[in-house]
C-alpha cells in the first residue's frame, strides 16, 4: 500500500532531533499501549503483518501527526473491532457488552518471561531450493499493491546484488490479508546509492533491503 | 512526531488519550482477553530488563574474544543467545561489523523494526519521519544530525529492516582501549553506536 508509512527518501521533515533525556515512556499510557499491544497480539488472532497493515491504513495526515504509540493504539482499536473482540460502541462508551469472542489463548502473567524470551520466530522449513545465490544480480518488482507489502517504493524496479540468503521466512504480503501462512526465501539485496537515487546520490553509500523471493527477478 | 508532547494542547491531548487507553485496558481485562499481571510483567521487562546494556555486552565480548566475534558474524541469533539475549522483536539477529572501509547504519523506513532484545525499545527519533525518510537517501546527512562525521574514504552502508531480521551494528574498538576489561569496554558502547548514529566514547569509561 502506497501510504504515509513508506517514508524512505521523502523530504521536508527537517533534521533528526533526539529528545533531551530520552525517557523510555512518556506517561503511563504509553506503557499500557505497549503492554496491551503485546498481550493482545499473543491471543494469536492476527499476524504481525496484519497489524502493521492496520497501522499503515491510517489516513496519511493522521499517521504523520501521531506519535508511534498513538499509531499503535489506533491500529489496536481497529483490529480488535475487525476481529470481533470489541465493538465501536464499547470503545466509545468504555462499557463492556456481554457478547465476546473467545480468544485462542490468553497470555498469563507468569508466562510472560518465557514467551518474550522465546519470541515468535518467522523462519519456516523451505518448500524448495532458493532461486538466487550470493552474488546474483536481481531486479526488484515494480508493483503498487493496494494491500500490505514490505517492498518499499524507493526500492521498486531497481537492480541490486544478493548479499545474503537468510532462509525461508513467512511472507508478509499475503499474511496481512489473513491468507494461510506461506513462506518464501528471504534475501539481503544491496543497491548502490546511484541506482536508487540517481545522479546526485552519494557515490560512497549503499542501501540494502530484505526482499522475499517473489519481489525479485534475475537481472 | 517527536515534538508532539510539547504541543500547546499538552494537557487536553494527554488527558484524552490517557482516558482512551484506560478504557481500552479495562475492556480488555473485563472481557478476559488480557491478564492484568501480564501487562505489568511486559512493562517491567522493557523498563528494567531489556535495554542497550545487553547489546553493549555483546559488543564488548566481540571486542575481547575473536572466536565469539566470528560466531557473531556467522550467526547473530545464536551468538547473542550465548549471553542470554533473544526473543520477541529480535528472533533473527544479524550483526553488522564496522570496518575502516565501511560504516553501518540501521533504519526501518516502513515502521519501527528495532532489535528489542539487545537494544530495548527504540527511541522516539528512530520511529519518526525525519529519520526514516532521510537515512536511506542521505545517510551522511543523518549522521551530521547526530554530530558524526566519518573519516574520508569510509563508505556508508544502510540496512533497511524490511523483514523480521533485526540488525545490530558492531562498532570498531577505539584506539587506546588495549587491555581494558570487558566491563569497562561495555561502558563505552552507547546505544547510538549500535544503531550506527554514534560511535563508542572512551571518555565514558568509569
Amino acid at each position: 500500500m502506497n501510504s504515509a508509512h513508506d517514508l524512505g527518501g521523502q523530504m521536508a521533515f527537517g533534521p533528526v532531533l533526539p529528545e533531551p533525556g530520552e525517557p523510555v515512556f512518556h506517561g503511563d499510557w504509553e506503557k499500557r499501549v505497549l503492554a496491551i499491544n503485546v498481550a493482545a497480539g499473543a491471543m494469536g488472532a492476527w499476524s504481525i503483518d496484519e497489524i502493521r497493515h492496520a497501522r499503515e491504513s491510517l489516513p496519511p495526515a493522521q499517521y504523520l501527526s501521531s506519535t508511534y504509540y498513538e499509531i499503535w493504539l489506533a491500529a489496536l482499536d481497529r483490529i480488535l473491532v475487525e476481529h470481533g473482540f470489541l465493538t465501536q460502541e464499547e470503545l466509545a462508551s468504555g462499557k463492556p457488552v456481554p457478547q465476546r469472542r473467545e480468544p485462542k489463548r490468553v497470555l498469563k502473567g507468569e508466562d510472560v518471561p518465557a514467551v518474550l524470551r522465546r519470541g515468535f520466530p518467522y523462519e519456516r522449513e523451505a518448500p524448495g531450493p532458493a532461486k538466487f545465490a550470493v552474488g546474483d544480480r536481481v531486479r526488484t518488482a515494480v508493483m503498487h499493491p493496494q494491500h500490505h507489502t514490505r517492498l518499499p517504493r524507493y526500492a521498486r524496479g531497481k537492480q541490486g546484488v544478493i548479499e545474503r540468503v537468510t532462509g525461508c521466512h513467512v511472507f508478509p504480503d499475503t499474511g496481512a490479508q489473513r491468507q494461510p501462512e506461506v513462506a518464501q526465501w528471504l534475501y539481503t539485496v544491496v543497491f548502490t546509492g546511484r541506482e536508487l537515487w540517481g545522479r546526485d546520490a552519494d557515490p560512497t553509500s549503499t542501501v540494502s533491503i530484505e526482499a522475499w523471493e517473489s519481489y525479485l527477478e534475475p537481472a | 512526531m517527536s515534538g508532539h508532547h510539547h504541543d500547546h494542547d499538552h494537557d487536553n491531548h494527554f488527558t484524552s488519550i490517557e482516558a482512551r487507553v484506560k478504557a481500552l485496558e479495562s475492556l480488555m481485562v473485563e472481557k478476559g482477553y488480557v491478564d492484568p499481571a501480564a501487562l505489568d510483567a511486559i512493562v517491567e521487562t522493557y523498563e528494567t530488563r531489556v535495554g542497550p546494556r545487553n547489546g553493549a555486552r555483546v559488543v564488548a565480548r566481540a571486542w575481547t574474544d575473536p572466536d565469539y566475534a566470528q560466531r557473531l558474524k556467522a550467526d547473530g541469533t545464536a551468538a547473542v543467545a550465548e549471553l542470554g539475549y533473544g526473543g520477541r522483536g529480535g528472533e533473527h539477529i544479524v550483526a553488522c561489523f564496522n570496518t575502516p572501509d565501511e560504516h553501518n547504519l540501521i533504519v526501518c523506513t516502513l515502521c519501527s523494526c528495532y532489535p528489542w532484545p539487545v537494544l530495548g525499545l527504540p527511541p522516539v527519533w528512530y520511529k519518526s519521519p525525519p529519520y526514516r525518510a532521510k537515512t536511506v537517501i542521505d545517510p551522511r546527512g543523518t549522521l551530521a544530525d547526530f554530530g558524526v562525521t566519518l573519516p574520508e574514504g569510509q563508505r556508508v552502508r544502510v540496512w533497511d529492516s524490511t523483514a523480521e531480521t533485526r540488525f545490530i551494528v558492531i562498532p570498531m574498538r577505539p584506539a587506546g582501549t588495549e587491555g581494558w576489561s570487558e566491563d569497562k569496554l561495555a561502558a563505552i558502547v552507547n546505544r547510538d553506536s549500535m544503531i550506527g548514529t554514534g560511535l563508542p566514547r572512551p571518555e565514558d569509561a568509569p
